[in-house]
């Protein structure tokens, strides 16, 4: 129970991917002949969608970057990629919440430009045998990177298509090598008001560091990843940069950003939107169309981008649309009160 | 004459000037200047704009009292008019580009979020505010018409509490608008309003 070994059935998606597709997004835009046919038979109508042809050219260091051109891509993508179509970058980075630069969308894109990334460690400590302070890129390289499409659904009832570069979190569990007392993983995002603005507001009702945490098995669920990249590139700084946790079946402030310290503890984590108002924000935040958020629906989201007229809003789906991988986490739990 | 036309360039001046922003994030909106969700754009913008405009109506009476200056009181009726229409258009905002003019999920929505219901109860009561501000309305309610009228005072707190319950992390800005508002609000209380015209005349000898 306390550590879910991966079974065959979890990642069938990336499992039908032929090998050819996984090459880099840039090589196959340079038009290698054979692969559009690999792509045809791969069944996932792709080509358009991921082209990062545009995306800006990020600052990321050495070891990252190969990292990013060694990676699988595609590995888990929607299987309506027409129905969920990637958000493009401008809007994944430029409109999006982080709080600890300001409470605006647009603030983490205007103020995370001051946050130092290189170099970054992280803390693994708890009840783990294999703990300590490591520098990123020893924690990460040991894994091969993966390109995960997911929806992003935000507790706002707004949602993008994104398509994130990293290694399962479990991975970095399995290394650290829990207790058989560690029941739970807590993440800490980095506390630092010279570089993050928003921690300066005497006003902020967020007692820092902002703080997440999982159940064991959801962490080393295959589907949660830590993420180092978007859009074959490496995180924004807004976007969490250097590492940060996607847990693709939860609200988006589950995917807790900028993260220093990963601890395995025995107690349940008190996250930070829970301490705030515990009636609106749980420790689960499982995406559920049939709880609403006592101050607005979650029946529905609002996909972006959208249009003045066309506020894009489509019905939100049961664990966000994860149904067939996550459900069996919740076996027998009342989602309604354990929300 | 040219006094008059001078008081008639002042007010097109502050009309001008309060169309200004509504042109702007149209603006920005043509020009997919305003972000993934331009609809939530307009929606916030249009939102903060009517506080603004609430607290610049407000403040005219004061400022009227410390400078003796005609120009304030001359635009009260517009200002309060252009708070009646962002409110409105913040609310058809809400109604046409986040609800997509889904009637039943707006009346479900009205009934369950309470700081939509204090939004619309602000909005009814600047309407009646605006339905009244003419002279005939002037006329017929005589003195009461300055009593419904001091019914702006719950209207600003109403929307303060609107604007309160929508806040998910940082007071910040809130409390801003607050501090502007109970500034606003002390200069009517009896004693501080009845200094005005004295700290105008300290002022002037100086």
């Amino acid at each position: 129970m306390l550590i879910k070994i991966a079974k065959p059935s979890d990642l069938h998606e990336s499992d039908v991917t032929p090998e050819s597709i996984y090459l880099s997004r840039r090589r196959f835009m340079g038009g290698i002949a054979g692969l559009g046919a690999g792509l045809a038979l791969s069944g996932h109508a792709q080509a358009a969608a991921d082209d990062y042809s545009d995306v800006p050219e990020g600052d990321a260091p050495n070891w990252l970057k190969e990292k990013i051109s060694d990676a699988k891509w595609d590995a888990i993508t929607p299987s309506d990629p027409e129905k969920d179509a990637l958000a493009p970058f401008d809007d994944a980075s430029n409109y999006n919440n982080f709080f600890e630069f300001g409470t605006d969308k647009g603030d983490p894109a205007r103020h995370a430009g001051s946050l130092e990334t290189q170099p970054w460690s992280v803390v693994v400590d708890g009840e783990v045998n294999n703990g300590g302070r490591f520098a990123l890129e020893d924690l990460v390289k040991p894994s091969q990177f993966e390109e995960r499409i997911y929806r992003l659904r935000c507790v706002e009832a707004w949602s993008m298509v994104i398509p994130w570069l990293g290694i399962p979190l479990a991975e970095i569990i399995k290394r650290a090598d829990p207790t058989s007392k560690a029941k739970y993983v807590r993440f800490e995002t980095l506390v630092d008001p010279e570089q993050m603005r928003g921690q300066r507001s005497s006003f902020s009702i967020i007692d820092w560091p902002y703080v997440e945490g999982l159940r064991l098995d959801e962490a080393m669920h295959p589907l949660t990843i830590m993420a180092m990249g978007m859009y074959g590139r490496e995180l924004p700084n807004q976007n969490g940069a250097p590492l940060r946790l996607v847990v693709p079946w939860k609200y988006g402030f589950k995917s807790i950003k900028s993260i220093v310290r990963i601890s395995l503890v025995e107690e349940q984590p008190v996250n930070s939107w829970q301490k705030i108002a515990s009636d609106e924000y749980g420790f689960y935040a499982n995406v559920n169309p049939n709880v609403d958020h006592p101050r607005w629906s979650q029946a529905t989201e609002r996909r972006l981008p959208n249009t003045l007229f066309n506020s894009n809003t489509i019905d939100t789906r049961m664990f966000n649309g994860y149904e067939d991988e996550v459900a069996e986490l919740y076996a027998g739990m009342d989602l309604r009160k354990q929300y | 004459m040219a006094t008059q036309r001078k008081w008639l360039a002042w007010r097109v001046a502050v009309f001008l000037a309060a169309l200004a922003p509504l042109v702007f994030w149209s603006w920005q909106v043509a020009n997919n200047a305003a972000g993934p969700e331009p609809g939530r754009y307009l929606l916030l913008h249009i939102g903060i704009g009517a506080l603004w405009l609430l607290l610049l109506t407000l403040s005219l009476t004061p400022l009227t009292k410390l400078t003796r200056w005609k120009g304030f009181a001359l635009i009260r009726r517009q200002l309060g008019l252009w708070t009646l229409a962002y409110a409105t258009l913040h609310m058809l905002s809400y109604a046409l580009f986040i609800l997509g003019l889904n009637w039943a999920l707006l009346g479900s929505e009205i009934i369950k979020r309470p700081y939509i219901i204090v939004g619309m109860i602000a909005l009814i009561g600047l309407a009646v505010l605006g339905a009244t501000s003419n002279k005939w309305s002037m006329r017929r309610l005589g003195k009461r018409w300055k009593s419904l009228h001091k019914f702006s005072y719950v209207i600003l707190g109403l929307v303060l509490l609107h604007f309160f319950w929508v806040v998910r992390a940082d007071m910040q800005e809130w409390a801003m608008y607050a501090a502007i508002a109970a500034l606003i609000m002390a200069t009517r209380l009896p004693p501080v309003s009845r200094t005005l015209p004295k700290l105008r005349h300290r002022l002037s000898r100086a």
